[in-house]
């Protein structure tokens, strides 16, 4: 019975190391949508000057969409642009953008220089559709099925490790 | 106090030193908030909810601050957020039940008390009552046994033979 009580120590040390050590894998700094698995929050945003569509919840659903979060002033943004210009011209995927806390010139700049891979594009100049999804930085891309549910969120810039392992599988398997 | 056993007082002691190590930086206030004059709001009992709120709410980005103490843009972005709906009227679980919906409970400064967080609030005391149980178990065994810690009865008194050698070691002690 007292070898019994000796181990009790051991066991929840044990369990503690076990906890810390996942925890040791996981990244702190990333927060996650809480949005994830549930329907696209409703938003409406204007066209950039110039172009004729905005992007909104309802043009979000049927098939399979990624919504790239960019703007013109962020560096990873343009890290992973040509990653996004190629996925678009392989039309694997459509793409939306959405344009955060932007002003409308830099951003069509930026796009005219850097290339557009984006079917629309919605101009989130207060941010506020970004808060809704969720978003806590630019870079950020979301999955929507095609029901108009958040099916995944990726933090930062993707990458081809990104794509090829985890979106465009995803993206298959939700497909029609 | 001074008639209580000395593992006791040291005890005592120790946990005072140590809730006063915490409690310096617990009571002192924080440093300077990065509330800016023109966010604040003209109504002086709603800026002083929306002050409130904003201490509770965590910036996504700097996450160790408060969206009041924190200067990144998300914080700012979040803290108009909050006197926007403020001014609509909304109560203040209300607010809070909007940052939930979407970042989830670790915008809360505080976590909520919910299953999920059981361990996280009930855990350390939990442990604090086994342990205490343990050391209470542990003494009571060493008293039965007759050791005498502290001033506990002796079990049995020596007989004639233990009695006659007790001597022979004590003597023999002192000769060497």
């Amino acid at each position: 019975m007292r070898r019994l009580l000796f181990i009790i120590p051991v066991l929840l040390f044990a369990g503690l190391a076990a906890a810390f050590a996942i925890g040791l894998t996981l990244d702190p700094s990333a927060v996650p949508s809480n949005r994830i698995d549930k329907p696209v929050p409703a938003f409406d945003l204007p066209a950039l000057p110039g172009y004729d569509a905005g992007l909104a919840d309802t043009d979000l659903g049927g098939d399979v969409t990624l919504v790239n979060v960019f703007a013109s002033w962020c560096v990873p943004c343009l890290a992973e642009h040509p990653l996004l210009v190629k996925l678009s011209r392989s039309g694997k995927v459509r793409l939306m953008g959405m344009n955060y806390k932007d002003k409308p010139e830099d951003a069509l700049a930026w796009l005219r220089r850097h290339g557009n891979p984006y079917e629309r594009i919605g101009a989130d100049t207060q941010g506020r559709a970004g808060i809704d999804f969720g978003i806590s930085g630019v870079p950020e891309t979301f999955v929507i099925d095609s029901d108009g549910r958040i099916a995944y969120q990726h933090i930062g810039p993707l990458t081809p490790e990104v794509i090829e392992d985890e979106i465009l599988p995803l993206v298959a398997e939700l497909g029609p | 106090m001074s008639a209580w056993p000395r593992p006791t007082r040291t005890i005592l002691v120790a946990l005072m030193l140590a809730m006063a190590t915490v409690a310096v930086p617990t009571l002192t206030p924080s440093p300077a908030l990065a509330v800016e004059p023109g966010e604040m709001l003209d109504d002086p009992a709603l800026e002083k909810r929306a002050r409130a709120l904003g201490k509770q709410l965590r910036c996504l980005v700097c996450q160790n601050q408060s969206i009041d103490d924190s200067d990144a843009d998300l914080a700012r972005d979040l803290r108009m957020i909050v006197r926007e709906r403020l001014v609509a009227g909304d109560s203040d679980a209300e607010i809070r039940a909007f940052m939930v919906e979407r970042y989830g409970d670790w915008v809360l400064m505080k976590p909520p008390v919910k299953p999920k967080t059981y361990v996280l609030w009930f855990g350390p005391a939990a442990i604090l009552l086994i342990a205490g149980a343990g050391v209470a178990v542990f003494l009571r065994r060493q008293r039965r046994a007759g050791a005498g810690v502290g001033g506990g009865p002796a079990s049995t008194p020596l007989n004639d033979e233990e009695r006659a050698r007790l001597k022979r070691l004590l003597d023999d002690e002192e000769s060497s």
